[in-house]
């Protein structure tokens, strides 16, 4: 592999970093044996006849249209304490006409609040991924295009916040910026830029060493059009495919720090994340109320990583038949 | 067409050219070895070899494509007279494309697999001619009509995979030689194509070079591409040149043993039936460097004890060997072992 590693790899950020080369090599490679069909064309094709692929498409299109129709989906209204005067000291509803999922401990329809805190991971998810994927890319972008000192000093910086562990980073950031919504986002996506960031500068630099990057500047192109015009939109697989994986990510720490109660401050909100949180201090009563939106998180982030990993396979060429 | 025998005004001249690559923790390896040559306008060049002698370098660190880092080039490569090496990085791109161009080898992987090929090719345009919008258009078009690409207009519109192989390798000529250069170098551009299609390049090549008075650097590891289009021909070994000969001079008689070998190891039209083929023995690693003896030495048939540097004292040199030839070699061949087949 031709990038040149900034520093002597160290665990268990250097396990990470080594992971992320590797695939930014390994999608390099994809230009070069194009054949004759195009690589979108036979990508979408084996994708389509990869059952793996297909489950995970289903899952995610089904948690889209859930979050996306959700106010005309849901039975009932989530913020509505119906079945309040039912719940007692250690006795929660269960589920009866009407109520399919029962109810939480302030009466509300776990249903109604399930498929509307869908709209809330779906909105988290995207946010935080496409602002991660963002700022990470134009690190990527300064890093891979412009090189030497400049790629020196971002990649410092990238390596030095990914040998910070996620939730932990997380964490930090959701703290220091008090707990809303905007600043849950925000901490999501500072945890995907660095692995954007060093995904796009290795795989840009797999690019610029290409047969076409050199036929380019043998003809007198200039150096920003080449870095700009062939050598990105050909490194932009891997990314995509980081893209998908990241939501299920996203989606996972956005629950986790809802849990911790660094989410919205609005606790009546559906949220899953807020959710299980509250179905803690009744699981004895009704672990089911922990059961649901845990279930949900899981399927939903299980979808994402199913399809990119397909995704994966699909765009890498030693796949290609 | 080999009848330039006075070279006039060289446009492009390679002079004592070195390149030497240094990585960290291996040792350096010497590419190419002090090579000279110089081509004159409408003058086509061969720079003939196996794999590994250094031809590609030799062309890369003309159009200073070599990376920095790593590599040492020394010597001397003027264009028209202009001194390449040292030039600034914005000097040199905007002499490449315009007054220097190259094509490769590989058409598919040379050409961007997202782009279209209108944009590519209107790419050059903008860079050296400011072209822009319909008028870069209406040019691109007609420089793919140029190199014999069929509907044009449609092409522009398609990616490289839509390409057969010939019709990518036409394309990227056509790139090259948009802005009618002075120089042209081309590196085995017909290796990755089918045989049908290698003739027709090279038909193209000549017929577009011959009209522009475009000095051609050709450059191949096959004795055929010469015998078809190089006026004068520059055999190199491990980094060095080791025959000079004008393309008659060198087909007739072959004065080097690696050029005698070369001749016999490819099938040739005037070889009678019977010849057989014999490849040179050993390969291009069974080498010793040139300061200790003739680089060849290991594989050669006539090798002698004087061929090293340990018993005759100095480095084999490149010689005139009378006429407009130059040779590299102690022990050459003579009428006698050029008409027998293989020196054995
Ligand atoms: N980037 C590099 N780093 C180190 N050594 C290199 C590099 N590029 C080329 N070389 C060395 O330079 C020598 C000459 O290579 P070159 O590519 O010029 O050969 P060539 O004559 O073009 O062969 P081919 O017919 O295979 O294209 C080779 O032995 C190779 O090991
Ligand atoms: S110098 Fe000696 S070893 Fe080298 S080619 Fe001539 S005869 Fe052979
Ligand atoms: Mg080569």
């Amino acid at each position: 592999m031709s990038a040149p590693t900034a520093a002597p790899a160290a665990a268990p950020g250097g396990r990470r970093r080594e992971k992320i080369d590797e695939l930014a090599a390994r999608a390099g490679a994809l230009s070069a044996g194009a054949g004759g069909e195009s690589l979108f064309r036979s990508a979408v094709r084996r994708l389509r006849r990869d059952p793996v692929a297909i489950i995970g498409a289903v899952i995610v299109v089904v948690f889209l249209v859930v979050a996306i129709l959700a106010p005309f989906l849901a039975p009932r209204d989530p913020y509505a304490q119906t079945l309040l005067s039912e719940v007692r000291q250690g006795s929660i509803p269960g589920a009866r006409e009407g109520f399919p999922l029962g109810v939480d401990q302030l009466g509300r329809d776990v249903l109604s609040r399930l498929i509307v805190g869908s709209r809330q991971s779906l909105v988290i998810g995207v946010v935080s991924t496409v602002l991660g994927a963002a700022v990470g890319m134009v690190l990527g972008i300064l890093a891979g295009g412009l090189g030497g000192r400049v790629d020196t000093i971002v990649m410092r910086f990238v390596d030095i916040l990914l040998s910070i562990p996620g939730l932990l980073m997380a964490i930090s950031v959701s703290v220091l910026l008090g707990a809303n919504q905007l600043s849950l986002m925000i901490a999501i996506a500072v945890t995907q830029v660095p692995v954007f960031a060093r995904l796009l500068r290795g795989s840009m630099l797999v690019q610029r060493d290409s047969d076409y990057a050199l036929a380019a500047r043998a003809l007198g192109v200039k150096r920003r059009k080449i870095v700009l015009g062939h050598v990105l939109p050909n490194s932009l697989s891997p990314v995509i495919v980081q893209a998908t994986l990241s939501l299920a990510t996203a989606i996972i720490e956005a629950a986790a720090l809802s849990f911790l109660g660094l989410g919205d401050p609005d606790i009546s909100r559906p949220e899953w994340g807020a959710m299980l949180a509250s179905a803690q201090s009744v699981l004895s009563v009704r672990p089911e109320l922990a059961v649901y939106p845990a279930l949900c998180i899981i399927v939903v982030a299980l979808g994402f990583t199913l399809l990119g990993e397909s995704l994966r396979e699909a765009l890498d060429p030693k796949f290609r038949r | 067409m080999s009848g330039v025998q006075v070279p006039q005004t060289p446009v492009l001249e390679v002079e004592d050219l070195r390149v030497r690559f240094q990585r960290r923790g291996e040792p350096a390896t010497l590419a190419v070895d002090g090579v000279s040559f110089a081509v004159a306008p409408g003058e086509t060049v061969g720079l003939v070899g196996e794999s590994g002698c250094g031809k590609s370098v030799t062309s890369l660190a003309t159009m200073g494509l070599l990376p920095k880092r790593g590599v040492q080039v020394s010597g001397s490569v003027r264009l028209d007279g202009q001194e390449l090496l040292g030039a600034g990085d914005r000097t040199l791109r905007r002499l490449r494309g315009k007054d220097m161009a190259m094509v490769f080898q590989d058409p598919l992987s040379s050409l961007n697999p997202t782009v279209t090929i209108g944009v590519q090719v209107t790419e050059v345009l903008a860079a050296h001619r400011g072209m822009k919008g319909d008028a870069a258009r209406t040019e691109a078009v007609d420089l793919l009509d140029r190199v014999g690409i069929p509907d044009p207009r449609r092409r522009l519109g398609e990616y490289p995979h839509q390409l057969s192989g010939g019709m990518r390798q036409r394309a990227l000529i056509a790139m090259a030689l948009a802005c009618s250069p002075r120089l042209l170098i081309a590196d085995e551009p017909t290796t990755a194509l089918d045989v049908t299609i290698q003739a027709q390049i090279l038909e193209l090549l000549r017929d577009l070079v011959q009209g522009s008075g475009t000095a051609l650097v050709m450059i191949t590891h096959d004795l055929g591409v010469v015998a078809g289009l190089c006026d004068r021909v520059h055999v190199m070994y491990a980094g060095r040149i080791i025959e000079t000969a004008e393309r008659r001079d060198l087909f007739a008689r072959p004065r080097h043993p690696y050029t005698g070998g070369l001749l016999h190891s490819v099938p040739r039209l005037d070889s009678g039936r019977g010849t057989p083929l014999t490849p040179i023995r050993g390969s291009a690693r069974d080498t010793i460097p040139w300061a200790q003896g003739c680089a060849f030495a290991p594989r050669c048939d006539v090798a002698e004890d004087d061929c090293l540097v340990e018993v005759s004292g100095s480095e084999v040199e490149l010689v005139p060997d009378g006429g407009t030839r130059e040779l590299r070699c102690r022990h050459p061949l003579t009428p006698a072992t050029q008409t027998a087949g293989a020196p054995s």
